[in-house]
């Protein structure tokens, strides 16, 4: 995962007098008996890049198109700018949206797809001209102005979306997973060059994903959704590195979870016994947790050390067992280690070397030494 | 991870299907059949496609033939009332007369030209009507929840159930003098004289209209129905307002639809003899009218065939928008 944003990024989320773009504020949808979105509140600021991440049928959608207009929050208020939301239909909105199946009107070529929202600001021909022809070069696509939509591949399609929903310059452009369409390698390029467009224009960026990789490419916050909720806030790094839950811990990326109970609690470390661990897990920070509640140890495999010999010390955060599976994957391979308790636990190890036939790998059925650093575990309560 | 799609899972048959097309296969009699049948070259394939297509050219293409031998002959009085083409004369001679003087007749009597005339007026008001009645009417259905939509589909079919001509014939009940209509208003005491309306125009543009209405409303809602609804979401957000959206983006999309609606009202339309005849008095001229007394009345075979042949090439030009529109909706799906 690359962060192509620079170092010294804005954090306006931190900075308590900075007025959020938009506010959502215990905002809840119902379709019938069902809750869509349930109670949430969310700031947004003015150059973000905010991704609602979450599995299909989690509510990001319907909170999407609440911010569009296209749907009435059952309770609760929505501001953009500023302005109440409330009963404001989508075609009077300072916001514009690139839909997941890019709804490009099959009928009008690609300019006249771009140019359609310009029209019904009446501006003059002359302008609408420069500002399409200035907006389809940006996305690369001004040799297709004439072409009809069915005419494009569906990387050129997503691309003339865009162009239709930024020839407007809206301040918030809402993205419906914007790359779902695309294969791989399509999509890490068209990744990057959102980010390029959103830092040349300034646009608040909402987006909508269920792929966390895309999640953790364009944001500079992620909100993880489940269940009409909204489980964490916080960036790319955060949400990796500091689950504050077991569902985002499983969510983003893949980890194993070890359930177990805290046996010493102090304010800058505290040690897990797990009963699926043999020796207890040691992690140098401190939880706020009532005491004796069930805690999980949320372990990434990449922070986990495979090796033949023991580590130096075998008091605490290692674990004996046996090479189950291995998955070469190019760049990293998978083991699967199973543990004396039955446990089975995933480490994933980078393929720093050439494989072949002279090195001599770790491999199925060997007895191997699992260890991580005291800073890598994170302790989640709930 | 990897679980069987649907569409593929549905394509398999079901067992007892299998087992049956494998008895069937096993059958004597059935592989005798098919077995000869290939020796001939005939396959299950040429079968099926060659069924409809010989009941095409047997009672569509030599129908078609004989009409215009008969329209090409001289009248005479007798059984059949025309004359043969070919004439055996002595010494291996055939003579063949082709007789283009009914077609000169058509162009000389004013009576067929105002018939043809007044036969593409009445079928392209109607069918204008049609559309002005059944494009809402389409669309309500088009966009109601899938419960209404299969009830309202159900009562603009609903008509077929009863016979054409006693739905046309129900139609004098209500507009003659005293019928339903003109009786309620009278009672109302908003006429004092009944209102003629039946054997007028206006009767069978009514009878047309509302025979033809269904033909209209089925291709529009199917067009309508299989629209991309989140197209209107996206001119909503550029800023387009529903009123303007339906011009600019619902319209032009249902241009398929409205000329295959207007086709398959227009169509048949202009050849109706049934709703003239029966609603429209004696001076609503419909070429449909003018054929049936060539035909019954004057007994003159040779002019009646000519004005139906007429009609077929009248008739061509719309058929072939109707087939390159189809041609085209099935393209742009592909």
């Amino acid at each position: 995962m690359v962060n192509v944003r620079p170092e010294t990024k804005l954090e306006p989320w931190k900075d308590p007098a900075a007025e959020p773009y938009i506010r959502i504020e215990r905002v809840t949808k119902k379709f019938g008996d069902f809750v869509a979105v349930d109670e949430v509140s969310l700031n947004i600021y003015r150059g973000e890049i905010f991704c609602l991440l979450g599995a299909s049928g989690c509510g990001k959608t319907t909170l999407l198109r609440m911010l569009a207009g296209f749907e009435e929050p059952t309770a609760g208020r929505i501001s953009i700018d500023g302005a109440d939301m409330a009963g404001i239909p989508p075609y009077q909105r300072p916001v514009n949206m690139m839909f997941q199946s890019y709804a490009l009107f099959p009928h009008m070529s690609v300019e006249q797809n771009v140019a359609f929202g310009l029209k019904q600001d009446r501006l003059p021909k002359a302008e609408i001209r420069e500002r399409v022809a200035a907006i389809l070069e940006l996305v690369r696509m001004t040799g297709f102005s004439g072409r009809k939509p069915h005419q494009l591949s569906g990387g050129q399609r997503q691309r003339v979306a865009l162009a239709r929903s930024l020839v407007k310059q809206p301040k918030l452009l809402l993205l419906d997973e914007p790359l779902g369409a695309l294969d791989k390698k399509l999509r890490e390029h068209t990744q990057f060059e959102l980010v390029n467009i959103q830092e040349k224009l300034g646009v608040t960026f909402v987006v909508v994903t269920h792929d966390q990789e895309e999640a953790m490419t364009l944001a500079s916050r992620i909100g993880v959704m489940d269940h009409g909720k909204i489980v964490q806030v916080g960036t790319p790094s955060d949400i990796y590195e500091y689950p504050t839950s077991r569902f985002v811990a499983d969510f983003v990326g893949s980890v194993n979870l070890f359930q177990g109970a805290l046996v010493e609690d102090e304010p800058d470390y505290v040690r897990v016994a797990s009963a699926e661990l043999e020796r207890p897990v040691y992690v140098n920070h401190g939880v706020s947790s009532p005491p004796d509640a069930t805690v999980w140890v949320a372990l990434r495999p990449e922070k986990i050390v495979i090796a033949r010999e023991p580590p130096a010390s075998l008091e605490d955060n290692c674990a004996e067992g046996v090479v189950q599976e291995i998955a070469y994957l190019g760049d990293v391979s998978v083991y699967l280690v199973k543990l004396k308790s039955g446990r089975t636990v995933r480490v994933t190890r980078p393929n720093m070397r050439r494989q072949s036939a002279a090195f001599d790998r770790i491999t199925w059925d060997e007895q191997v030494w699992l260890s991580w650093d005291p800073s890598s575990p994170v302790v989640v309560t709930q | 991870m990897s679980t069987v799609p649907r569409s593929q899972a549905r394509r398999q048959p079901p067992v007892f299907l299998a087992e049956l097309m494998a008895w069937i296969r096993a059958f004597g009699p059935y592989r005798w059949a098919s077995g000869r049948l290939k020796d001939w070259g005939v396959t299950g394939r040429t079968l099926v496609i060659g069924t409809p297509y010989l009941w095409l050219v047997l009672f569509f293409l030599v129908p078609f033939i004989i009409v215009l031998k008969i329209s090409v002959s001289d009248i005479r009085l007798g059984m059949p009332p025309y004359e043969p083409l070919l004439h055996w004369v002595e010494h291996q001679v055939v003579t063949l007369k082709i007789n283009l003087g009914n077609y000169a007749f058509l162009f000389e009597d004013p009576l067929y030209r105002n018939a043809y005339l007044n036969s593409i007026w009445m079928a392209a008001t109607s069918t204008f009507f049609c559309l002005l009645i059944g494009y809402p009417m389409a669309y309500g259905i088009a966009r109601t929840s899938p419960s209404w939509r299969n009830l309202l589909l159900m009562m603009v079919m609903l008509p077929f159930w009863t016979s054409f001509l006693l739905r046309v014939y129900a139609w004098i009940g209500i507009l003659k003098n005293n019928g339903l209509i003109n009786n309620t208003l009278m009672a109302l005491g908003v006429i004092d004289d009944p209102i003629v309306m039946l054997q007028t125009d206006f009767a069978v543009y009514m009878g047309i209209v509302y025979s033809y209405l269904p033909f209209m409303v089925l291709p529009l809602y199917a067009n309508l129905e299989k629209m991309d609804l989140t197209l209107l979401e996206a001119a909503a957000d550029l800023g387009c307002r529903p009123m303007k959206a339906f011009v600019t983006i619902t319209l032009p999309l249902s241009i398929p639809g409205i000329v295959a609606g207007s086709m398959l009202v227009f169509i048949p339309a202009v050849g109706e003899f049934v709703i003239p005849a029966l609603l429209g008095g004696p001076d609503s001229l419909m070429i449909g009218r003018v054929l049936w007394e060539e035909f019954f009345h004057n007994r003159d075979w040779p002019v009646a065939s000519a004005v139906a042949i007429a009609m077929l090439v009248l008739l061509v030009g719309p058929i072939m928008i109707l087939q390159y529109n189809q041609g085209r909706q099935a393209g742009a799906h592909r």
